[in-house]
């Protein structure tokens, strides 16, 4: 689960990660209002919503005075941002921070994740902060410095020192106390919260001496949200796409896409496999849905009601492969989904699997109208001619 | 032969008597895997389809033998489940349950490392050596007893393999699926390393997808050490960007982690990757017919 930087910034302020002095408004009189209250000029309003590149995007602007501050808050109320994460269409801004400006000395890159590999989190720090980490590691790898910390021992001195004495020129001492207690806070922080990243990018030095978390990003381990419900409180259903919204409901796990051919497939891998073979056809996929390995009628149901109810789908491929979930069960689901919504795109059904037999006389006794494919490749075929 | 589990799996069920596990627990028995008792701390003395519910795994070791465990337990008790097994003396552990949080599985892993219990899950659908025995929830059926091994990151994609390779002749040694949560027990190395011991698997299909680096540190593998024939898929060549993917996960790995690399990867150390996996049946002809 992701949450909106100032959300990030609220929790970092409540365990004692310096923040810079904001305020949240939703409309141009409000954010000049919160600013009176802000130390400033300069001051700088931010846009939030959860994509990033909001900064390229024009979502994060400095300003000098009131006026000014007015003018860009009214312009990024006004339109969708559109970002490299948001899609063509852009994410509608509803929320500005608006902050106090700060003279900044030193940029650095703070962060955590789960290495996979290694099986443990691990802290990143850098030197190259305020730009993206991924471009700093790709072209300057040795500016990407990495310490894995052991669950039970959890982030030690040493391995702060390990970060400091790579800096050149190393920093006063009183700043150096101070990011070891940042990092430290910020690691369990992970811990206590079951993050899956944290990241502050920037992590200033100001030309007073002091650091500060310019920005802030933490996203959340969805597993472990039954036990954080303090954070699950914080997820802002605005910012997923409707019909996501919808699926998430029915406990379908769906991503819109930008094609035209519904897919409807049971298991992630298979679902993921099959928007390939659409697209190795010439086509191109409108979701992913996974209904699950032992999907229940109802929910092949549903998931089809939500393709359907996506206006740019051309054309629905359902791939199954029967294992723990029958295709008899698939087929009624189907048949009953046909019931209540008229299915007006050609329909293209691969059966494969436990009581296959059963499913396809239940679709063919239906008076749904669908065309069979024996094989992955095939349907892929008949439903990219159904759209070409 | 197979690797893992065989004829001589003596298998736990934690969570027996909960829908699922009761479910699964029935199908395995009707494939013939030898299950010897079941765990649910309280319902000590019920029965679940003639097997005998215990409170402790370490009764299952000390009094019917069990040397493997298939864990049911809902994602909040499972860590529990897989350190209890793990410390009664079982090291085969194989985990169905999906949705455990990802810093419970950092610590479990941490510990079963220590009892030296492999770990295949979570979240995923198990292993099986066909013919022989089946610890999980995969449909036995589409099996077929052979010599070729199968190791997968997915479900369902594993059963669509497995019925292509059947259907092109080939039977299976033994089918893993490694679990598709962020930390699993195993990785394909592990597998492989075990498939390169066992004289009767001819060749192996690695099933890999987006995420991670898994299938580059096998690719890797394969090219120095492993001399039996490969066969790879990788699904999510098409999937969007920074949707599924974490963010700074890809920097650890130095950008890697994308469907496009792990094939790169795969190809530039000789290993045939099939990119429509409509056509992996024909390819595991060309490729395991040759060798």
């Amino acid at each position: 689960m992701k949450i909106h930087e100032f959300q990030a910034k609220e929790l970092f302020r409540s365990c004692g990660i310096p923040v810079p002095a904001g305020a949240i408004a939703t409309t141009p009189a409000k954010a000049v209002d919160a600013a009176k209250s802000i130390p400033g000029p300069p001051w700088v309003i931010k846009a939030q919503i959860h994509a990033g590149g909001r900064g390229k995007g024009g979502g994060v602007r400095p300003v000098k005075t009131l006026k000014e501050l007015e003018e860009a808050a009214r312009d990024i109320l006004s339109h969708p941002l559109v970002t490299h994460q948001t899609g063509p269409s852009g994410q509608k801004v509803r929320q500005l921070l608006v902050e106090e400006g700060l003279a900044i000395d030193k940029e650095f890159y703070l962060g955590i994740v789960v290495d996979r590999k290694l099986e443990c989190p691990a802290m990143l720090f850098s030197q190259a902060g305020g730009m993206e980490i991924e471009e700093v590691s790709a072209q300057h790898p040795e500016l990407v410095l990495i310490e894995n910390i052991d669950i039970v021992q959890g982030f030690m001195p040493y391995q702060a020192r390990n970060f400091f004495y790579a800096l050149d020129p190393l920093p006063d001492r009183g700043v150096l106390t101070e990011l070891s207690a940042i990092m430290s806070k910020l690691y369990e922080l992970f811990i206590a919260k079951d993050c899956s990243l944290v990241e502050i990018n920037p992590l200033v030095l100001t030309k007073s001496g002091a650091l500060v978390a310019l920005d802030a990003k933490i996203n959340f381990d969805d597993n472990a949200l039954y036990r954080q419900s303090d954070i699950a409180r914080l997820h802002d259903a605005n910012e997923m796409d409707e019909l996501e919204a919808r699926a998430s409901e029915y406990n379908l796990n769906y991503i819109r896409l930008e094609g035209n051919v519904g897919a409807m497939v049971n298991g992630a891998g298979l679902a993921m496999a099959t928007m390939d073979v659409i697209k190795l056809a010439g086509a191109e996929p409108a979701n992913f849905l996974d209904v699950g390995g032992g999907a229940s009628e109802e929910m092949v149901t549903n998931g089809l009601k939500i393709i359907l109810s996506d206006k740019r789908v051309k054309a629905i491929l359902i791939n199954i492969f029967g294992g723990i979930m029958r295709c008899d069960v698939l087929a009624r689901g189907v048949v009953k989904a046909a019931k209540e919504v008229k299915i007006h795109v050609p329909l293209i059904v691969r059966l494969e699997g436990t009581n296959v037999s059963e499913g396809r006389a239940i679709l063919k006794e239906s008076d749904l109208e669908f065309s069979v494919a024996r094989d992955m490749e095939e349907a892929a075929r008949m439903v990219a001619e159904q759209v070409s | 032969m197979s690797i893992l589990v065989d004829e001589n799996t003596k298998v736990v069920v934690q969570g027996v008597t909960g829908r699922e596990g009761t479910f699964h627990t029935q199908q395995m028995k009707a494939y013939g895997t030898a299950i010897v008792a079941g765990v649910t701390p309280g319902k000590g003395g019920a029965t679940v389809e003639g097997i005998p519910v215990l409170n402790r795994v370490t009764d299952a070791v000390d009094d019917h033998g069990a040397n493997a465990s298939c864990i049911f337990v809902p994602p909040a008790f499972a860590s529990d489940a897989m350190l209890e097994a793990a410390e009664a003396g079982i090291k085969l552990i194989v985990c169905i349950t999906e949705g455990i949080p990802t810093l419970d599985m950092v610590k479990t892993v941490r510990f079963l490392n220590k009892c030296g219990a492999v770990l295949i899950g979570p979240n995923t659908p198990g292993i099986i050596s066909p013919g022989k025995t089946k610890v999980g929830i995969m449909p036995g059926y589409v099996h077929t007893p052979g010599s070729i091994g199968v190791i997968s990151r997915s479900g369902t994609l594993t059963y669509e393999v497995v019925d292509q390779l059947t259907k092109a002749g080939f039977g299976q040694s033994t089918c893993i699926g490694l679990g598709g949560d962020a930390i699993v027990g195993t990785s394909f190395i592990d597998h492989l390393r075990w498939f390169a011991q066992d004289p009767e698997t001819t060749g192996v299909v690695i099933i890999g997808e987006i995420g991670g680096t898994a299938e580059e540190e096998a690719a890797d593998y394969i090219a120095k050490e492993f001399n039996k024939p490969v066969v790879a898929f990788i699904a999510g060549q098409t999937a969007p960007p920074g949707r599924r993917m974490g963010h700074a996960g890809a920097i650890i790995s130095g950008g890697k982690g994308k469907a496009q690399d792990k094939i790169k990867a795969l190809e530039s150390n000789g290993i045939e990757v099939v990119l429509n996996l409509g056509q992996l049946g024909k390819t595991a002809l060309q490729v395991f017919k040759v060798a």
